[in-house]
């Protein structure tokens, strides 16, 4: 066991924790704003294959990391329009709606991809990363915080944007109000249809960017099926963080370090069955919903259609 | 707020204004308008097309034909936005208020423009509002931590935030203690004297009457008429009521007799004060809580240590001003709740532990206060509404299977009996108008082999004529059963009950019996105004 606290190891644990982290980040600080407003949004799942799918194609064949990330943000939007017109506009079953969009999304890429690439699954290159100087030369930490993708960082930052977001300008207290009482916002005279529809519209975006980022940072590759049900880990980081920010973030990334605990143990040299590790990030949010589940947060008016004076 | 141009001159004036929604013409050629500097009483029943005028008003609802004009201009208000850049301000009846909000927060809602919200400006001016009002509100104080009367006060604010210089008032009175409703008259006076023009809309005759400077009646879509400020102020208010109760009821002739029939119960109920109660015998204690204590549940307070006794023939009110255990009270005695301490004890026996379905059976029945939510299955017929809390029983079911035409016959009768109006017993129970779908809970409640029967705000919502009925029902429990009425209007307990307890903060805090300031009592006892209580106490004995 003393193998499993080697430097190499634990800088293994905290770089794979930070790279699985932050797809889970990006969808779940989307959910956020999507739940904030109202939407329950269980399309996630599906927006963020799509956005994996996109992202490494566009990667594949324009060779750059930046317009990757920028197909897989546009490919979550184009599935979230989907979202915005049925469930926003429309007013039909939020749950109904996202369950299909997930299910539509994983088959749609798996057969795209099979047209495509046939069995084979070309890998892309590495990506470029950025070091900050000095603080990528701590020792353990260095190497797995502090040298890695752009999007890893503005991923971080974009945490406290949203807090600032959130609690201090009128886009976020419309958002809130949205999702706590509609029909107040809608007495202000600021439409609730126009609000929900630009938080699905940056929830899809999220959501795709974390789909992107999956598939050319993180695995290098596009497989069907690759997200494993992790826009689904979003929705409940999203519930257990209650939907502040900060503690999406952080939660987000905890739950990379259990999904990146495979690779780290395989290089500790312990042989435990990979299919009883792959469990335990699901594991994990079993455990933590039994442990948090009762003090999540969610807004009052989260997956009602709003229809403008029926009561 | 900008001054009013000139007081006495129409801020907004309607004219012809006509909406029909599927089946029903709710607004018909209505002409109504409102000066600065003056209170306009809008009166009518429930159904009479007050909420759908309101709602043309203030943008929610277009009209289909009609003209409206805001300073002599003809205008369009097509949406809530534009009714706010025109100057018109409403508090609905129910609050728009986001209880997870600060006041400041909900007060800035809607503030478009700037991208950061610019608290410190907000603040100032909710200071300067305060200051008119002569009220003080905490800025930083979450919406939902703020008594009914003070929430009332920020959605004032809120509908004057943007330079209203019309305020619609929807029946503002409903769920406040007689403190409060004294402090909005201040507010609204002071207000009055700001040039603002009000419409104040409302089923209670007296207000109307009281504050109105002119009143106008509406039934059924039309506009009766309106008394101008001239005559308001020379008739006397005893006078006036009977006035407007011809302008609600009277004419047709079948609405004549319930003209003559409400004008007695107002008469009766009116005056509660100095009303005489007939003497009668109360008997035997049929439902007794002993140290009863009962869990909240979310924001929902529970109670503690509540001690009551109800006896055969009695009606006893519960007051308080909502939000202070009432539903705990209410569903640990109707079985929905379990007890954390104490006792609870029907015709003497302890029932503690029994569900609600054995309770009903003892005959002790509870009506709810959330008619929708837990009260009918909107999606099921009114005679399977109806018998709910019999399934599996005979005779209404057999070998375990429906009979329906038992059920149909006997619910018929319970309809014509309860008076529903309604196409038939097929039809689904959640088309039903409040007031009827009340009936049905009523006639489920009441029959069966009810004894003693919880209400809890039994006439929330409902029109004058069907308040009128159901309190006529409870009334009848005395004839040798018993009821206990939890209630947040407080005119109505005293218009009911026999005795009243003060629930506050969970716990009974005291007791009076309806008689001279019997009114102000309660209400001192129901903010928790100890020297009130005393003082009222020390009177009493």
């Amino acid at each position: 066991m003393s193998n499993l606290f080697h430097q190499d190891v634990l800088t293994a644990l905290i770089s794979g924790g930070v790279i699985a982290g932050i797809p889970l980040l990006l969808a779940a600080l989307g959910e956020s704003i999507s739940e904030r407003s109202g939407v329950l949004n269980l399309g996630i799942e599906g927006m963020m294959i799509i956005g994996a799918y996109t992202g490494f194609v566009a990667t594949y064949y324009l060779h750059s990391t930046a317009l990757g990330f920028l197909g897989g943000a546009a490919g979550g939007v184009l599935a979230c329009l989907v979202m915005i017109v049925l469930c926003v506009w429309l007013g039909l079953d939020q749950i109904v709606v996202g369950i299909a969009i997930t299910l539509a999304g994983e088959g749609i890429t798996s057969v795209l991809q099979g047209a495509q690439f046939g069995t084979t699954y070309p890998r892309l290159g590495a990506t470029p990363t950025v070091s900050i100087p000095l603080l990528d030369k701590i020792p353990v930490l260095g190497p797995g915080l502090f040298q890695q993708s752009l999007l890893v960082y503005l991923g971080i930052i974009f945490a406290f944007v949203l807090t600032w977001v959130f609690r201090s300008t009128n886009i976020g207290l419309n958002l809130r109000a949205a999702g706590e009482k509609p029909e107040a916002l809608d007495a202000a005279g600021v439409s609730v249809v126009a609000t929900r529809s630009y938080a699905v519209l940056s929830t899809g975006a999220l959501a795709g960017l974390g789909g992107g980022f999956l598939a050319i940072v993180g695995a290098g590759v596009f497989t069907p099926f690759m997200t494993q049900g992790q826009g689904y880990m979003a929705i409940v980081i999203c519930m257990l963080g209650r939907g502040k920010p900060i503690w999406v973030a952080l939660a987000s990334l905890l739950f990379g370090i259990s999904l990146s605990i495979t690779t780290a143990l395989q290089l500790a040299g312990i042989e435990i069955s990979t299919d009883l590790i792959n469990m335990l990030p699901f594991i994990a949010v079993m455990v933590a919903l039994v442990i948090f589940g009762r003090r999540s947060y969610l807004p009052p008016a989260l997956a009602l259609p709003y229809v403008r004076g029926a009561r | 707020m900008t001054p009013a141009a000139e007081t006495g001159s129409s801020v907004v004036d309607l004219r012809g204004i006509s909406k029909s929604f599927p089946g029903v013409k709710a607004n018909d050629d209505i002409s109504f308008d409102v000066r600065a500097g003056e209170v306009h009483s809008l009166l009518g029943e429930n159904g009479a097309g007050k909420s759908t005028l309101m709602g043309i008003l203030s943008g929610i609802q277009t009209p289909d034909s009609g003209q409206i004009s805001v300073d002599g201009k003809p205008v369009r208000i097509d949406s809530p936005r534009k009714a706010l850049d025109l100057g018109i301000g409403t508090v609905y009846q129910h609050s728009t208020l986001i209880p997870a909000l600060s006041v400041l927060e909900n007060l800035m809602l809607g503030d478009s423009g700037k991208l950061r919200l610019d608290a410190a400006s907000a603040r100032t001016r909710l200071e300067e509002f305060g200051t008119i009002l002569g009220v003080e509100v905490d800025p930083e104080a979450r919406a939902a931590d703020l008594a009914l009367g003070r929430q009332q006060q920020v959605e004032i604010i809120k509908a004057l935030w943007r330079g209203s210089r019309l305020l619609i008032l929807d029946e503002p009175t409903s769920m406040l203690t007689p403190q409060a409703v004294a402090e909005l008259y201040t507010v609204l006076g002071r207000l009055k004297s700001e040039g603002l023009a009000t419409i104040f809309i409302t089923h209670k005759l007296h207000e109307a009457v009281s504050l109105g400077d002119r009143i106008s009646v509406l039934r059924r879509g039309r506009m009766v008429g309106t008394l101008d400020a001239e005559a308001v102020a020379s008739t006397p208010p005893a006078e006036l009521e009977e006035i407007v109760i011809e302008m609600m009821f009277g004419g047709a002739a079948e609405s004549l007799t319930d003209a003559a029939e409400l004008r007695v119960k107002v008469e009766e109920a009116e005056p509660a004060e100095v009303r005489q109660r007939p003497d009668h015998a109360v008997g035997e204690p049929l439902l007794e809580l002993i140290g009863a204590s009962a869990p909240g549940a979310g924001t929902d307070p529970g109670v503690e240590d509540v001690d009551l006794v109800l006896h055969e023939g009695e009606v006893l009110g519960v007051a308080g001003v909502d939000g202070n255990g009432q539903r705990a009270l209410a569903e640990a005695i109707g079985g929905q709740r379990r007890l954390r301490a104490g006792e609870i004890r029907l015709f003497g026996a302890p029932i503690g532990r029994l569900n609600v379905m054995k309770r009903e059976k003892l005959g002790l029945h509870y009506l709810t206060d959330d008619r929708i939510g837990e009260g009918i299955v909107g999606g099921l017929s009114i005679s399977l509404n109806l018998f709910l809390k019999r399934i599996g029983q005979p005779p209404y079911w057999r070998y375990g299977s429906v009979r329906k035409r038992a059920i149909d016959e006997r619910a018929e009768e319970l309809c014509k009996q309860f008076d529903v109006r309604a196409p038939g017993v097929e039809t689904r129970a959640g088309t039903l108008s409040g007031g009827n779908m009340q009936k049905v809970l009523l006639a489920r409640e009441l029959s069966f082999g009810a004894k003693v029967v919880v209400f809890h705000k039994p006439t929330y919502g409902l029109d004058l004529k069907t308040t009128l009925a159901v309190r006529e029902m409870i009334r009848q429990l005395r004839d040798g059963k018993a009821a206990l009425v939890i209630s947040t209007d407080l005119d109505e307990l005293l218009e009911v009950s026999d005795r009243i307890l003060v629930l506050s903060r969970g716990r009974i805090v005291g007791e009076a019996e309806p008689g001279p300031g019997a009114a102000e009592r309660i209400g001192g006892m129901m903010i928790g105004d100890v020297s009130l209580s005393l003082a009222g106490a020390e009177e009493a004995a």
